[in-house]
């Protein structure tokens, strides 16, 4: 009976595929789309899409979009309860909304030069997995990396290498808290509301803190726990390890 | 003795509220009647039992789960009973336990769209032996309050082009009065009265005057029928006067001007109302020929006041602008007004209160930096006045924005707002709780927020202020310092009003945070 059961589903999803096969894709013209997002998507994603009521888009990854065709139907028929569907538009419009949004989501791979499996050997014998994490290997301390390909461009990442304080991600900020007996808290802000604060140190360690038990508070902001590789690598270990952060795209 | 319990129980859960005892809030300070507790907009609890000594003891009494997110509801306390709302439902609850008594829903339409906000409702209105609930759908309903089986329903808009509901509806003497949403969809607003036993329409106002009204000039095109100007958040009422005073949303569309040259009445305004003709008795326009879409989405406060050495029936509004605002509520006359918070798009009010616009700070192609954002220095959420402080307390959200202005087309039933906003960085915008001097707007106390503020503020005769946090705290400062007393972690966003009321003869306090509302006492 399973067996049978689990036939019918074969047929199902292959019947699934056949049909899919049959209709094309449409296919999207993204500053049709950018038009269309801009009068239509932007009062809540924001006029360039890095979100406000809603979500930020500029990322290779949404949450209800797993595929071009998921996109497309979230943005004809909506999320409910939060998003209305973009009835309106036709076919073609909601294909080139779609393809903005992916253009915006993802940037498009560069050719760059440099030997990106020596850059691999460069990340981990600098000590990077120390701090970043890559398709689950590594500390959880600094941004996951597993897709920073798709989200920072050839000359970011190299910066990022080089001077760690140019590119500090929004909500990522250094802390340093002084309790009333002296002692100094440096850490990761994790949370932080009116009346509380959380940090996470350099070995995971989590603090909590009531604001005003604290005798000082101070925000880094601009400030980076990563030091800086100026000195300690050669250009051409820098090219090798830009190389490989640029392949890194994430799970396909 | 038994019996005689249950007889009491009975006749006390089948208490009828009429007009006289939403009138006189005063005199049952244990209820909260009407949606800012009395007509006059205030969210005053004169209770005070809780005090600035005795707060930090205040504890969860009991929770209520409702089964949607981000819920705003401002409930109504009556008679042992308090009645709850959602997105098309209702809920009466054992004021004693929380247990739910009854509950009604509504379908919502699978083609209904929530253009411009979300999925939410305010709060139901009460009376006499009725609760009133504004749907989605754009149904005013009435339920019995003993069963929550329907009485009448009566559409007062097609949802389809735009038109929706979230609000609480105003009942007052025999009618119910209730506005609308769509101000980002091309609607043109009104302010709609219903006979409370019938479900009649008694009359509307519309908020964007027609070809041969007074104001249709301020509209130099056809752009009035697509003007906007919606009515989405509950007025106040004058029961010695007879008006209706109610806040008029943005024109259409939004953040593009071009359209609709001209001052675009009444959008922006605050508008009285006669309340058994819904004529209008004077308007005050904040925002002439908004593109920034600054609502007067506020309830309107009105209390008493010497101002100049002369004694004054006021209407106050802390406007979504960043404006203070003072006008007798007589005849709309300007008494005062100042910034509260900062702005950057104008040298200030002239002498009639208008703004004087500085050049260039319209949307624009490339974008253009201005504060407030398009949510404003405040917005929905309620105000307080206390009449033990003369304080007028408000939640502030210190944000700017770049705005943008893109092309409008209007299609009936889709966005029609010409534009949008990039937000600042989060760590560059805050927010606060700020007890503004009530007559003149000055700045007499603040306590900062971590972040911009989505939930309303109540004041009590225990002199505590309680409001909450976008991170989940519900917090109580003291009335006359701002100084904090106590918090609470709910767990989720708040985005709702609190009120304060008396199960037995005791003081409570209730919040709704995201999918739970919280009842404390001590």
């Amino acid at each position: 009976m399973r067996w049978i059961f689990a036939l019918v589903c074969v047929s199902c999803a292959l019947a699934q595929t056949l049909t899919k096969e049959s209709e094309p894709e449409p296919v999207g013209d993204p500053a049709l789309g950018q038009k269309r997002f801009e009068s239509q998507c932007a009062l809540c994603h924001g006029q360039d899409g890095s979100g406000g009521r809603g979500p930020n888009l500029r990322r290779p990854k949404l949450d209800h979009a797993s595929d071009d065709a998921a996109l497309r139907k979230v943005i004809s028929q909506g999320i409910q309860p939060e998003m209305p569907g973009a009835w309106q538009l036709s076919v073609h419009e909601v294909a080139s909304v779609a393809a903005y949004v992916r253009q915006i989501g993802s940037l498009p791979a560069e050719p760059v030069a440099g030997n990106a499996t020596h850059g691999a050997q460069v990340y981990k014998s600098k000590g990077c997995p120390n701090c970043h994490m890559i398709a689950g290997a590594g500390s959880g301390y600094g941004p996951e990396l597993s897709d920073i390909g798709a989200r920072r461009s050839v000359a970011f990442l190299r910066e990022s290498v080089v001077a760690p304080e140019t590119s500090v991600p929004d909500r990522f900020l250094m802390i340093e808290a002084v309790t009333t007996g002296g002692e100094t808290v440096r850490g990761l802000r994790v949370n932080e509301d009116t009346f509380t604060i959380q940090i996470r140190d350099a070995n995971g360690q989590y603090s909590s803190f009531r604001k005003s038990d604290l005798k000082e508070l101070r925000k880094l902001t601009g400030k980076s726990p990563m030091p800086s590789y100026k000195d300690s690598l050669t250009q051409d270990d820098l090219t090798d390890l830009t190389a490989y952060l640029v392949g890194l795209r994430g799970k396909s | 003795m038994k019996l005689a319990c249950i007889l009491l129980t009975a006749s006390t859960l089948a208490a009828q509220v009429p007009y006289e005892r939403i009138m006189n809030a005063d005199r049952e300070p244990g209820s909260w009647l009407t949606y800012s507790r009395n007509y006059l907009g205030q969210r005053f609890s004169p209770l005070a039992q809780i005090t600035p000594a005795n707060v930090a003891q205040l504890k969860v009494k009991w929770a209520y789960q409702f089964d949607v997110p981000n819920n705003e509801v401002s409930p109504i306390v009556a008679d042992g009973v308090m009645y709850v709302t959602g997105p098309n439902r209702a809920a009466a609850l054992d004021l004693k336990t929380g247990r739910e008594l009854w509950r009604w829903r509504r379908t919502i339409p699978t083609d209904y769209q929530n253009i411009g906000f979300g999925r939410v409702n305010r709060g139901p209105a009460i009376l006499g032996d009725q609760l009133f609930v504004a749907t989605l759908d754009c149904y005013l309903v009435a339920l019995d309050i003993k069963s929550g089986h329907e009485r009448w329903s009566t559409q007062v808009a097609d949802y389809k082009p735009g038109y929706s509901m979230t609000l609480a509806p105003l009942a007052y003497r025999d009618k119910v009065a209730v506005g609308i949403s769509g101000g980002e969809a091309g609607i043109r607003g009104f302010v709609d009265a219903y006979d409370a036993k019938t479900g009649h329409r008694a009359w509307r106002f519309y908020t964007i005057p027609g070809p041969s009204e007074p104001g249709h000039d301020s509209w130099k095109t056809e752009a009035w029928r697509t003007g906007g100007g919606s009515t989405w958040v509950t007025g106040a009422y004058d029961p010695d006067a007879n008006l209706l005073y109610w806040g008029v949303g943005n024109p259409g569309p939004d953040w593009n001007g071009d359209p609709r040259p001209g001052d675009n009445l009444y959008t922006c305004s605050l508008v009285a109302l006669d309340g058994d003709t819904g004529k209008i008795r004077w308007h005050f326009q904040f925002t002439p020929h908004d593109t920034h879409d600054w609502d007067a989405a506020h309830v309107p406060v009105l209390f008493d006041a010497t101002i100049r050495g002369q004694k004054r029936r006021v209407v106050a509004n802390a406007n979504r602008n960043a404006f203070y605002y003072v006008l007798d509520r007589e005849n709309g006359q300007f008494l005062a007004g100042q910034a509260y918070s900062k702005q950057t798009w104008a040298n200030g009010l002239d002498d009639s209160g208008r703004p004087m616009v500085i050049p260039g700070t319209e949307p624009s192609d490339e974008g253009t930096l201005v504060w407030p954002n398009l949510n404003g220095a405040t917005v929905w959420f309620s105000p307080s006045y206390s009449p033990a402080t003369s304080l007028f307390y408000v939640a502030v959200r210190e944000t700017g924005a770049t705005y943008f202005k893109r092309e409008a087309d209007y299609k009936p039933g889709t966005f029609f707002a010409g534009g949008g906003q990039r937000e600042l960085p989060p760590d560059d915008v805050w927010g606060a709780i700020r007890a503004l001097d009530a007559t003149s707007g000055k700045l007499i106390w603040e306590f900062k927020l971590n972040s911009p503020p989505w939930s309303g503020v109540l004041s009590t005769a225990g002199g505590l202020v309680f409001s909450g946090t976008t991170e989940g705290n519900f917090f109580a400062l003291d009335a006359k310092t701002g100084k904090p007393l106590w918090d609470f972690q709910a767990g989720g966003g708040i985005g709702a009003n609190p009120i304060s009321f008396s199960i037995g003869i005791q003081q409570h306090v209730a919040i709704a945070a995201d999918r739970v509302l919280y009842v404390f006492g001590l």
